[in-house]
C-alpha cells in the first residue's frame, strides 16, 4: 500500500518541517544573544526550550485582527499562501535515500517555480493591508524577489549543466566524487545570496525593515496570521539551507553517519549560517540592492552558464 | 494730560506726559522690576531696583542711570531697559537686598506668588556671594489675621506707606539704626487698621502673611480660583477665592478699575472661613413629624418626598433675602409669586431700601463708583460709621481728601506720583471731608470737622446743609446758631467743590438722615454740581432684593393669619437677626410648615421643618447688586461634597416637582437671569454682568486652575486610584481644571492674575488697560441704577424736631463693628477672636450721671428685649445717645434706634 | 567583502566571551546610589522630617503623582500633615528630588515594588519615610533657615547675628 507511506511521509515531513521551524525561533534567539554576550530566552523550560510553546500559544490567543479598511479576502489569503508555496516546496527535497514525498525529475524547477509563488503572499499581503508602510513593503518585495529570482535559477544552472537533471536525488548522487562547490563555486556563493534574499533575511530583509517601514508588508498582521509570515520566514531558511546542501554539499553524502543524519548536519550549519549573517550584517539600501543584483549577480550568473557549458562541452 | 514721544531701548512710543518712566515701561510692556513704589502708592525711588539708563539725545552714548519711577515721561525722553551696565546695577541693587534675606522660601507662605522671587529671577541674580552673618529681627504677633516674619524683609518701605499713609493706620512703624531696620508695632498686638490684611499683597516678600491661610497652607499654583464678589457687605468688592481639597484656603484681591482697586478691607479678605465651618447644612436637614424632635440629615430624595408631601396643595409664602444671590431671591419670588415674596429684612430696612433706590433712580444725583469716591474733593458723611459698615468705601473716602494736596502740588509743578514731594507739599491741608455721626469713627483724622449727635440732630445737620444750598428745601425748625454755621460751612465746601460727595447709609436705621442726605445731593445737583449720592448699604445684595420690589416682613404674619399661605419658605436668611423673637416666633407658629434653604444652620433653621443646603458664593455662580448699583456676577470656586446646590436649583427641582413647568426652562443661571430681567426690568442689565455659560475664548473654557496646578493624579488616590473625571461646569465659560484658554480671559472671568515671570499679584499690572486703570476689555459688571433724568422731584418734607436728651432713658443707637456686625463672617474663626463681647455703650456724661465706670455689668431693657451686658464708656457719645452694638452674635435682633432704660445689675 | 567575513568572524568569536547579562532574580545588579527607583523621605540628622512641605516638588511632577498638606507644630516647625505619592503614574523622572530644597525626598535604588493591585501603589507618608538621612547625611534645612522652630530662637541658625534688640533703634 504505497499510499499509506505517502501519506505517512507527508505527514512526517510536514510535522517535522513546521516544528523544526518552530524550533528555530529559539535557535535563532539563543545564537544572536550567544553572539552578543547575552544567554538569549533561558527561563521557559530546559535551556528555554518552551519559549517556541510560550511564543506559540501567545500567538493563538492574540487578537486576530484584520483591519476595517482592508482588503479581507486577499488580507486572509496573503499568509497563506506563503506557507503553502513553501511547504510544497519540501515535497521535492530528498532528505536521504528514498526519504522524500516525491522525488520529481524536475524537482529542483518545481522549487524554482514554488519560491517564485511565494513573492504573491508578500506583494498580496502588503496590498491588502491598504497601509502605506505595508504597501511599500510589498513593492519593495516584488522588486527585490523578481530580481534576485532571475540569477537564483541562473546560479543553479552550472550543476544542473554538470548533472544533466533536474532531479534533485540525481544532483546529490552525481557528487560522490566531489561536491560541486568546488566545481561551482561561484554558483554556490550567487545561490547563497539569491537565497538570502528570496527568504528576505537580513541584510536582505529590505520589504519588512523596520526602522523605515515598521514592519512593512506585515504591519497590519497580528495573532496566528503574523504567525504564519513569521513561521514561513523559517521554514524558508529551513528550505534555502536544505537546497545549498543538496546543490553543493553532497545531500546525505558522507562517511560513517547515516545520510539523514548527515543531511540535518550540513542542514543546520546553512541555518546557524544564515543566522550569523544576521547577526553581522547591516541593511543594504534598496537602490543598491536592486543594482547589485542587475549589474553584477546577473552578470556574473550568465558567466557561470558559460564557463560551465563551455568547460562540460569541452570535457565531453 | 498730553501724550509725548519717549524712546525706550531706541523704539520710539507715544505716551502720557502726567506719569513716571516705570509705570510707563511696565506699561509699554517691558519687564522693569522694581519694590518700593506701588501704583497705589506712587514713587519714592527707595529701593533704586528699577534703574535704567537715560541719554541726552540719540548720539550720547554714554547716558547715565536712572531711577525710573522718579524720571517724568517727558517729549524726546531716551532711556534704555537692556543696557548691559544698567542690568548689571540693577543684578547688584537685588544682591545687596538679598544679602540679609534668610533662607526661608521653602517654608514661606509667599514663596510661589513672592514679588521678590520674581524680581530676582527677572534681574538674573541666582548666586549668593554674600558670606558674612545675616541680621535677625524677632517677629511680633499681629493679631490672627496678619503674619509677621521680619527677617525676610527687604526695607521698601511699602508696608508703613500703605499703612500710614494710604489707610491711615498709626500702629505700624519703622525702626530704624543704620542697617537695622525693623516695620513693626511698637509691642505686640493686633494691628488696629481695617485694612491691615492689604499688607499681605503690598509686603513683597513675606513678612508680611495670610495667617488664616498659614492654617490650611496652600501654594498659589495649587488653588483653584474663581471670579468672586464679596459677600460680606454691600460694596460689592471683587475677590478671588481659592480652594484646595475641597476646603476654600484664602480671598485675595481681584483687581477692579471700579471698584476695589488694589485692595480689599479685613472682613472680605478673612471672612470667608465660614465657607468651611462646622455650621454649615452640607445636607438636607428633616424634623420628624413630632415638633420637639431634633433636625436629623437625611438623603436629598427622602428630603424631596418629603417636601412634595408638604407642598401638594400648599400655599407658599416665601421671604428673600439681601445676602442671596439675584437669581436665588428671583426664583423664590418666581415660585411664590410676587404678593406672596416677602422681603427678609426688617421693616425699616426695607423702606430705607426703597427709600435710597428711589433717590438715587429718580433724582439727578449718581451713585458713585469706589473710583469716583477718591476722585471727589469734598464729603459729607451722614449719619454712617463707613470704616465699620462699608470699610472699602471709607478707604476710598481718605483717598478723596488729597485732592487739595494734589491741587498744591500742581501748583508747584510736581508730578501727583511723586508721592513724598506732594505729601510735603500738602501737610495737612485736605479737602472738606465732614463727618456727622453719633460715635467717632477711623476716618475722623482725616476729616475737617466731625459732628456728634443723635440720629435726629444728624438729620437736621443734613437738612440745614440741604437748605442751605438750595433755599427751597425745607428748613429744620429751631436751629441751633452752632449747628446752623455748620451747615453753612459744609455748604460752603460742598458748593466750591467740583465734584462734591454726600455719603450716608442705612446704619442707624434713621428715615431723616437718609431723607437729609438727598436732600443735600439733590440741592447739589440743582446748583448744577454733578454731586455723588454715595449710599452704602449693609449687605451684599440690599439692593437686588430692593429692586425685587418685596412686600414688607411685617405683613407676612397678617398673610399667614388671614389663611391666604400656609407654609413659609425662608431663603438664606436668619431672620432672629431681622425682627423681633416674639414676631418670628409668632410667625413660624401661624405657618403649618416652615422650610429654609441655607448655607448655615442658624436659630432660623432649628425652628424648620426642612433644611436645604444651598451653596455658599463659592460653591455657585450668582449675581449681586452692589451699593453702587452694580450688578457683579460671583463664580463657582469648587464642587461642594453632599448635596449643596445652589438656591435657585433648589427651588427649581421644587417648582418642577410641584407642576411648575416653567422652571424646567431654567437650565442654567443665565436662563434665569433673562427670566428675572424679562420679569423685572429694572434687571435688564443684570444678563451682561459677566459672558454667559456658552462663552468660548478661542472654542476654549477658561481654566480655573493655573497651569502649574499639581497633584491631579494623586489627590484622589487614597480613595480610589482611578482618577475620577473633574467636574464639568454647566453654568459658566469656566471649567474645574487647570486645560483650556491659556491667555487672559474677559475681566469678568479672570480666575486669578498671573503672567509670566509674574507669579506675585502684581501680575494685575499685565492684566489692566493702562496701570492703575480699568481691566482689559473694561471693568465687570454693569450699573442698572442710574439717575433719571425726568427734572427735579421734590425735596423730601420736613425735618425732625431736635433731640431731647432725657434723664432715665437714652437713644440707643446701633453701632457697627466691621467684625462682628455681619452674618456670615463671624463665624470665621480669626474674625471670631475680634469680635468685641456684647456691651453697652454710654458717654462719660452718662455713665457719669449713672454712676457706672468701665466693665460694670448693666441691664439694657428696650421695648422689651433685654439684656445683661458691661458698659463701655466711650467719649464720644453725645449726652442722651447710648449705643447697642449691631447684630453681634448672641445678640437678639432689637429694632433700633430706640428709647431704652440701663439699669445697673445686682 | 573581507571586511564582511571579518566582521562575521569577530561575530562568531563573541561566543566564547563572557556573558554581559546578569539573571536578575537570583543574581542582583548593582545600582548607583543615584539611580532613580522607590521614592523615600528622608529625616534630618537630628532625627526629625525633613520635608517642610514646600510643594515644590509637586509642582515639578511632570504627571502630578505628588499630593501633599503642610501643616506647622507648635513651635512653628512646618511639615506634611499627609502626603501621597500615587508610584502608580509615578515615571521616576527625578524631577521631585532635584527640585527638593531640603533634600528630603530621594530617589532610591530600590525597583522592586511591583504590585498586582493599582491601589497598593500609592504610598502615604508612613509608606515612604524611612529613619535616616539617605544620600545627602548631616544636612540640615533649618539649621539654615531663618525661621525660629522649636530647639532654634532666632539667630540661632547659620551664619546669623544675634536677633536686634527692638529698643535700640529709633522709632
Amino acid at each position: 500500500m504505497p499510499w499509506v507511506i505517502h501519506i505517512v511521509t507527508v505527514v512526517v515531513v510536514l510535522f517535522v518541517v513546521l516544528n523544526l521551524a518552530a524550533g528555530l525561533i529559539w535557535v535563532e534567539r539563543r545564537l544572536l544573544a550567544l553572539w552578543q554576550d547575552r544567554y538569549g530566552p533561558n527561563r521557559v523550560g530546559p535551556f528555554g526550550l518552551l519559549q517556541v510553546a510560550a511564543d506559540t500559544i501567545k500567538l493563538f490567543f492574540k487578537e486576530d485582527w484584520v483591519p476595517p479598511f482592508a482588503d479581507k479576502p486577499v488580507f486572509i489569503l496573503a499568509p497563506a499562501i506563503v506557507m503553502l508555496t513553501v511547504l510544497m516546496s519540501f515535497t521535492v527535497i530528498p532528505f536521504a535515500p528514498g526519504i522524500a514525498v516525491s522525488d520529481l525529475n524536475i524537482g529542483l524547477l518545481f522549487v524554482l517555480a514554488m519560491s517564485s509563488l511565494g513573492v504573491y503572499s508578500v506583494v498580496l499581503g502588503g496590498w491588502a493591508s491598504d497601509n502605506k508602510y505595508s504597501l511599500l513593503g510589498g513593492l519593495r518585495a516584488a522588486a527585490q524577489m523578481l530580481s534576485y529570482e532571475v540569477f537564483m535559477g541562473l546560479a543553479l544552472m552550472g550543476v544542473v549543466i554538470m548533472v544533466g537533471s533536474f532531479s534533485l536525488s540525481a544532483i546529490v548522487e552525481a557528487q560522490q566524487k566531489i561536491w560541486f562547490v568546488i566545481p561551482q563555486f561561484l554558483g554556490f556563493i550567487l545561490f547563497l545570496i539569491a537565497g538570502v534574499a528570496e527568504t528576505r533575511r537580513l541584510p536582505f530583509d529590505i520589504p519588512e525593515a523596520e526602522s523605515e517601514l515598521v514592519a512593512g508588508f506585515h504591519s497590519e498582521y497580528s495573532g496566528m496570521k503574523f504567525g504564519m509570515f513569521f513561521i514561513g520566514e523559517y521554514v524558508g531558511v529551513v528550505l534555502i539551507s536544505a537546497l545549498i546542501t543538496l546543490l553543493f554539499f553532497g545531500g546525505w553524502l558522507g562517511p560513517g553517519l547515516p545520510p539523514l543524519l548527515w543531511f540535518i548536519i550540513k542542514t543546520f550549519a546553512f541555518i546557524c549560517f544564515f543566522i550569523l549573517l544576521r547577526a553581522g550584517l547591516p541593511r543594504p539600501r534598496f537602490d543598491q540592492l536592486m543594482s547589485w543584483g542587475w549589474k553584477i549577480m546577473l552578470p556574473l550568473a550568465l558567466a557561470n552558464i558559460l564557463v560551465t557549458g563551455a568547460v562540460v562541452l569541452w570535457a565531453r | 494730560m498730553a501724550k509725548v514721544k519717549v524712546y525706550v531701548d531706541n523704539r520710539p512710543f507715544e505716551v502720557a506726559d502726567d506719569q513716571n518712566m516705570l509705570r510707563t515701561c511696565l506699561q509699554l510692556g517691558f519687564d522693569l522690576p522694581y519694590f518700593c513704589w506701588h501704583p497705589a502708592l506712587g514713587s519714592v525711588g527707595a529701593c533704586r531696583q528699577c534703574a535704567v539708563k537715560q541719554y541726552r539725545d540719540a548720539d550720547d552714548k554714554r547716558g547715565r542711570i536712572v531711577m525710573a519711577c522718579m524720571t517724568p515721561a517727558a517729549e524726546g525722553l531716551r532711556v534704555s531697559v537692556h543696557d548691559p551696565e544698567v542690568v548689571a546695577f540693577r543684578a547688584g541693587i537685588i544682591e545687596g537686598l538679598m544679602e540679609s534675606h534668610p533662607h526661608d522660601c521653602p517654608v514661606c507662605d509667599e514663596g510661589g506668588e513672592c514679588h521678590l522671587q520674581d524680581m530676582t529671577v527677572m534681574t538674573g541674580h541666582n548666586y549668593r556671594r554674600y558670606r558674612f552673618n545675616k541680621r535677625t529681627f524677632r517677629n511680633q504677633d499681629l493679631g490672627p489675621l496678619v503674619n509677621h516674619e521680619m527677617n525676610r524683609c527687604i526695607q521698601c518701605y511699602r508696608c508703613v506707606r500703605y499703612y500710614r499713609e494710604y489707610a491711615g493706620g498709626n500702629d505700624l512703624e519703622e525702626f530704624v539704626l543704620r542697617n537695622l531696620v525693623y516695620f513693626g508695632r511698637h509691642q505686640d498686638g493686633v494691628l488696629e487698621n481695617e485694612f491691615a490684611g492689604n499688607l499681605v499683597e503690598i509686603c513683597p516678600t513675606g513678612v508680611f502673611t495670610d495667617k488664616t491661610l498659614k492654617k490650611h497652607y496652600t501654594r498659589k499654583w495649587d488653588l483653584q480660583f474663581s471670579p468672586s464678589v464679596c459677600v460680606h457687605c454691600g460694596v460689592g468688592c471683587n475677590t478671588s477665592p481659592g480652594e484646595r481639597y475641597g476646603v476654600l484656603r484664602r480671598v485675595v484681591n481681584r483687581y477692579h478699575g471700579d471698584v476695589n482697586g488694589y485692595f480689599l478691607c479685613d472682613r472680605g479678605r478673612f471672612g470667608y472661613e465660614f465657607v468651611n465651618g462646622d455650621r454649615r447644612v452640607r445636607e438636607p436637614l428633616v424634623r420628624r413629624d413630632s415638633p420637639g424632635e431634633k433636625l436629623e440629615p437625611v438623603s436629598k430624595s427622602a428630603a424631596l418626598e418629603r417636601l412634595r408631601g408638604i407642598l401638594d396643595g400648599a400655599k407658599i409664602l416665601g421671604i428673600g433675602s439681601p445676602r442671596a444671590s439675584l437669581e436665588a431671591n428671583f426664583a423664590l419670588r418666581a415660585w411664590v409669586g410676587p404678593e406672596r415674596f416677602h422681603a427678609g429684612v426688617g421693616d425699616g430696612e426695607n423702606w430705607l431700601t426703597g427709600a435710597m433706590l428711589g433717590a438715587l433712580r429718580d433724582g439727578k444725583a449718581r451713585s458713585p463708583s469706589l473710583h469716583d469716591v477718591e476722585l471727589s474733593d469734598a464729603a459729607l458723611v451722614l449719619g454712617e460709621d463707613v470704616t465699620q459698615t462699608a470699610p472699602r468705601l471709607a478707604l476710598a473716602l481718605r483717598q478723596s481728601v488729597r485732592w487739595r494736596g494734589f491741587e498744591l502740588a500742581d501748583r508747584f509743578k510736581i508730578p501727583r506720583w511723586l508721592d513724598h514731594a506732594v505729601r510735603e507739599i500738602a501737610q495737612d491741608s485736605r479737602s472738606p471731608l465732614y463727618i456727622a455721626t453719633p460715635n467717632s469713627t477711623k476716618l475722623d483724622d482725616v476729616a475737617t470737622e466731625t459732628f456728634r449727635a443723635a440720629p435726629g440732630d444728624l438729620a437736621r445737620l443734613g437738612f440745614a446743609v440741604a437748605h442751605a444750598l438750595d433755599p427751597e428745601s425745607p428748613e429744620p425748625p429751631a436751629l441751633s446758631d452752632a449747628m446752623r454755621s455748620l451747615a453753612g460751612r459744609i455748604a460752603e465746601a460742598l458748593k466750591n467743590a467740583q465734584r462734591p460727595l454726600v455719603v450716608s447709609g442705612p446704619g442707624l436705621c434713621s428715615e431723616g438722615v437718609v431723607q437729609a442726605a438727598v436732600n443735600v445731593a439733590w440741592a447739589l445737583c440743582r446748583s448744577g454740581k454733578p454731586a455723588g449720592l454715595s449710599f452704602t448699604t449693609l449687605e451684599c445684595n440690599t439692593f437686588g432684593l430692593g429692586l425685587m420690589e418685596a412686600r414688607p416682613l411685617s405683613e407676612s404674619l397678617s398673610v399667614l393669619k388671614q389663611g391666604l399661605a400656609d407654609t413659609v419658605v425662608v431663603l438664606e436668611n436668619d431672620l432672629y437677626a431681622r425682627a423681633p423673637k416674639e414676631f418670628v416666633d409668632e410667625l413660624f407658629a401661624a405657618a403649618k410648615h416652615v422650610i429654609v434653604l441655607d448655607s448655615l444652620l442658624n436659630r432660623t433653621g432649628e425652628k424648620a421643618e426642612v433644611v436645604l443646603p444651598a451653596a455658599t458664593f463659592a460653591e455657585c455662580e450668582g449675581t449681586l447688586v452692589s451699593s453702587e448699583g452694580r450688578a457683579q456676577r460671583f463664580f463657582q470656586t469648587f464642587v461642594p461634597a453632599g448635596d449643596i446646590q445652589a438656591s435657585w436649583r433648589w427651588i427649581r427641582g421644587l417648582m418642577i416637582a410641584t407642576g411648575r413647568r416653567e422652571a424646567a426652562a431654567w437650565e442654567g443661571i443665565d436662563d434665569v437671569v433673562r427670566t428675572a430681567a424679562e420679569t423685572l426690568p429694572a434687571l435688564a442689565g443684570a444678563a451682561k454682568a459677566a459672558p454667559e455659560a456658552a462663552f468660548r475664548a478661542a472654542g476654549a473654557k477658561i481654566p480655573r486652575e493655573p497651569h502649574r496646578y499639581s497633584g491631579r493624579t494623586a489627590v484622589h488616590a487614597n480613595i480610589d486610584v482611578s482618577e475620577p473625571q473633574p467636574p464639568g461646569d454647566r453654568e459658566s465659560a469656566l471649567a474645574f481644571s487647570m486645560e483650556g484658554f491659556p491667555d487672559q480671559p474677559p475681566s469678568a472671568l479672570t480666575p486669578f492674575f498671573w503672567s509670566p515671570g509674574w507669579n506675585s499679584i502684581q501680575a494685575v499690572n499685565k492684566f489692566q488697560e493702562e496701570i492703575a486703570g480699568p481691566l482689559r476689555g473694561g471693568d465687570p459688571g454693569t450699573r442698572l441704577i442710574e439717575p433719571g433724568t425726568n427734572g427735579h422731584k421734590g425735596y423730601w418734607g420736613a425735618a425732625p424736631a431736635a433731640f431731647q436728651p432725657k434723664s432715665d432713658t437714652w437713644q440707643m443707637v446701633p453701632l457697627y463693628h466691621i467684625f462682628g456686625s455681619e452674618e456670615l463672617s463671624q463665624i470665621a474663626p480669626a474674625i471670631a477672636e475680634l469680635i468685641p463681647k456684647p456691651y453697652v455703650a454710654l458717654g462719660e456724661q452718662g455713665a457719669a450721671q449713672l454712676g457706672l465706670k468701665e466693665g460694670d455689668e448693666v441691664e439694657v431693657k428696650v421695648n422689651g428685649w433685654a439684656r445683661r451686658v458691661a458698659v463701655r464708656v466711650r467719649a464720644d457719645l453725645p449726652s442722651g445717645v447710648a449705643g447697642l452694638p449691631a447684630q453681634l452674635p448672641g445678640m437678639d435682633y432689637v429694632a433700633l434706634p430706640a428709647w431704652g432704660s440701663i439699669v445697673k445689675a445686682g | 567583502m573581507i571586511s564582511v567575513f571579518r566582521t562575521l568572524w569577530h561575530i562568531l568569536l563573541h561566543m566564547f566571551r563572557k556573558r554581559v547579562t546578569i539573571q536578575y532574580p537570583e543574581e542582583k545588579p548593582y545600582l548607583a546610589p543615584r539611580y532613580r527607583g522607590r521614592i523615600i523621605l528622608a529625616r534630618d540628622p537630628d532625627g526629625g522630617e525633613r520635608c517642610v512641605a514646600c510643594y515644590l516638588c509637586a509642582v515639578a511632577c511632570p504627571v502630578d503623582c505628588i499630593a501633599l498638606q503642610a501643616t506647622e507644630d507648635d513651635t512653628g516647625r512646618r511639615y506634611p500633615e499627609f502626603f501621597r505619592i500615587n508610584f502608580s503614574r509615578c515615571i521616576f523622572c527625578g524631577y521631585c528630588e532635584e527640585a527638593c530644597p531640603t533634600y528630603a525626598i530621594q530617589l532610591t535604588p530600590d525597583f522592586e515594588i511591583c504590585e498586582h493591585h493599582r491601589q497598593n501603589l500609592v504610598y502615604e507618608k508612613e509608606d515612604l519615610m524611612i529613619s535616616g538621612q539617605g544620600k545627602y547625611p548631616g544636612y540640615s534645612f533649618w539649621r539654615v533657615a531663618g525661621v525660629k522652630i522649636g530647639g532654634k530662637d532666632k539667630g540661632e541658625a547659620e551664619r546669623e547675628d544675634p536677633p536686634t534688640d527692638l529698643h535700640s533703634l529709633m522709632p
